[in-house]
């Protein structure tokens, strides 16, 4: 009976192991397609916008002002620089704002209490909403409303703020999460305060996750337009501001947008300028949080 | 750790440095005109070119005046205005009566002072024989009940090609003005086979590249993509009139040509470099309108906009 069995069984093996076989090459050649149409597209994109951003782009088109009347002598400073002060203030705010949650949702937070709870969920479903949500509650909260403070640097960097401190935060939880508990109850069994644990101890671990949470937070900012174009940011402005609580000011993403839809060639090829200059500011943010990850790591 | 701490400050410290030396390098204008201030400027999309090339020539000639021009739309544009937000709005139709309204409320008086001529273009592809359409075959075309399929659908005479529609969408002022002028309905046209986009050099990516493609849009659209579009003439009850420079000038191409304004506040007025800015605006509307590469003012009409802006200036 055994002598039956036993080709059987053989041939079921094999059958399986070619089946296996053909699905561990076509599962990854699945993959790599997905990766490949991806990377492709990117390309693409890169290929074309650089193709006619390339011609205009020079020390004149950083530091010339948007021009209608000169399109061949038009630059993108005012935008660069409101882009710059709006990513400023956006960090001094959300950094002390969001690593301050972060710790008090780690270290102090007792999770058996409803507010606790109540507080993580909703950090996790703002991360969700939709920019354009963080503009309109920008315009009725900080540029109109309680806080007046006009159609300002300080106004759209704050929006901006808000609408990027949930991954702050939980990015910021996940660093602080990732500093081992015997690190602390060294700490705490050697007589330091919980304080003591969380400054000296806890946050140096922490900090080089929570500041590639910033920059990747920032990163994200830098490029939103829908809730600027609410809180009032303006495409043309031959002036940077001095101000940042009077001056109104530009961005790069509103110039892009504005240039974009002009009727003119001139413009699109302006557009196509200011979109590399964007994305060499985001491609430097990005390879600095790469850089901190990897100098600063810390392995327990 | 202690470096990683003060790596973590200094970054924040250096992108606010960053943003501290570049706001400072900008300042310290003044010096040739004696004017200085800030003037807003928003509304009309349709009208921010010619605003920006205003405000550009302004400020050549006056350094110390620091103009902004936004884009948000007549509508959105004349909130701003009416909150006192804006000192001067865009426009590309006569404010209504509800809006004026709500700038009364708030104190806000205002003037039309006419800046500009445009028109809308009707235009096809390229490839289609269509000279000229009466203003119902436009109904026929885009009305809310209309359900033509092809062109020869509306009108024996024109080519069989079945027909897409490229058009601005409801939140656009020329959708508006279209839908008024032409159509003679409340912002609503046909909705089936119609494609809509924001975007107007969409419209001629979409007409350009489609056999049947109709559709219009703002004026130098057309002017700026002559070589891939048709455009239609539109015959308005005096025969068949093509959109050019002239026609729209001269009020000839009807019922789409119009008017574009600048409203400025009286109260803004009061300061001297908005009344300056709007007397200079007024004054050189039409070498403005060419900067801009849009549809320029007749010596008429820069007359009737300076009156509009003596009467805002004064008193």
């Amino acid at each position: 009976m055994s002598v039956t069995e036993v080709p059987a069984s053989r041939a079921v093996v094999q059958r399986a192991s070619r089946g296996e076989r053909v699905g561990e090459l076509l599962f990854p050649a699945a993959l790599l397609l997905c990766v490949g149409f991806a990377m492709l597209a990117l390309a693409v994109l890169i290929v074309d916008v650089a193709a006619d951003g390339l011609q205009v782009l020079s020390i004149d088109y950083l530091t010339s002002f948007p021009s209608q009347v000169f399109p061949e002598n038009s630059g993108v400073q005012s935008a660069l620089v409101g882009t710059l002060l709006l990513m400023a203030v956006c960090a001094v705010f959300i950094v002390p704002v969001g690593t301050a949650t972060a710790i008090y949702l780690e270290e102090y937070a007792d999770r058996d209490r409803w507010w606790n709870r109540l507080i993580e969920v909703n950090i996790q479903n703002l991360a969700a909403v939709p920019s354009i949500v963080y503009g309109i509650l920008g315009l009725a909260f900080l540029v109109r409303g309680p806080l007046e403070l006009g159609r300002v640097v300080l106004a759209g960097a704050l929006t901006l703020g808000l609408l990027v401190l949930p991954v702050v935060i939980i990015v910021g939880r996940e660093a602080i999460r990732a500093v081992p508990g015997s690190i602390r109850e060294g700490s705490l069994a050697l007589g330091a305060t919980q304080w003591q644990t969380i400054w000296k101890q806890v946050l140096p671990g922490a900090l080089p996750g929570i500041a590639t949470g910033v920059i990747l937070a920032l990163s994200r900012a830098i490029g939103e337009t829908a809730p600027l174009i609410v809180v009032g940011a303006v495409a043309f402005a031959r002036f940077n501001p001095n101000d940042l609580t009077d001056d109104p000011f530009s961005a790069l993403p509103i110039l892009i947008l504005e240039w974009v839809q002009a009727p003119q060639e001139e413009f699109r090829v302006l557009a196509a300028g200011a979109i590399l200059v964007l994305l060499a500011l985001l491609l430097v943010m990005n390879a600095g949080a790469i850089y901190l990850r990897n100098r600063y790591e810390q392995k327990w | 750790m202690k470096p990683t701490m003060w790596l973590f400050l200094g970054l924040a410290g250096a992108l606010a440095l960053v943003g501290a030396a570049c706001g400072g390098s900008g300042g310290g204008g003044g010096g040739a005109g004696d004017l200085s201030g800030t003037i807003q400027v928003d509304g009309s999309s349709t009208v921010q070119p010619f605003a920006q090339a205003a405000a550009e020539l302004f400020q050549e000639e006056n350094p110390g005046v620091r103009i902004t021009v936004g884009g948000a739309g007549t509508g959105d544009g004349f909130e701003r205005f009416c909150r006192g937000e804006t000192q001067v709005s865009d426009a590309s139709r006569a404010i209504e009566a509800e809006e004026q309204e709500a700038c009364e409320k708030a104190n806000v008086e205002t003037e039309q002072v006419p800046v500009a001529n445009d028109g809308i273009a009707v235009v096809t592809n390229k490839q289609l024989r269509l000279d000229c359409m009466t203003v119902d075959e436009l109904k026929d075309f885009l009305g809310p009940d209309a359900d033509a399929k092809s062109f020869r659908d509306v009108n024996p005479k024109f080519p069989a090609q079945q027909a897409s529609f490229f058009t601005p969408g409801e939140e656009s002022g020329t959708f508006d003005f279209f839908t008024e002028e032409a159509l003679e309905t409340d912002a609503e046209q046909r909705t089936d086979g119609v494609q809509t986009s924001a975007d107007d050099n969409q419209l001629v990516t979409g007409v350009s590249g489609t056999p049947g493609g109709i559709g219009y849009f703002g004026f130098s659209f057309f002017q700026q993509n002559q070589e891939k579009l048709n455009a239609v003439a539109i015959d308005g009850g005096d025969g068949c009139v093509k959109p050019s420079t002239e026609t729209i000038q001269n009020g000839t191409y009807k019922p789409l040509g119009r008017q574009i304004f600048m409203y400025p506040s009286k109260k803004a007025m009061q300061r001297p470099e908005v009344a300056e800015f709007m007397r200079f605006t007024a004054e050189n509307a039409p070498r403005i309108a060419e900067a801009a590469q849009i549809v320029p003012l007749t010596g008429e009409q820069v007359s009737e906009a300076q009156k509009a802006v003596q009467t805002l200036a004064g008193s």
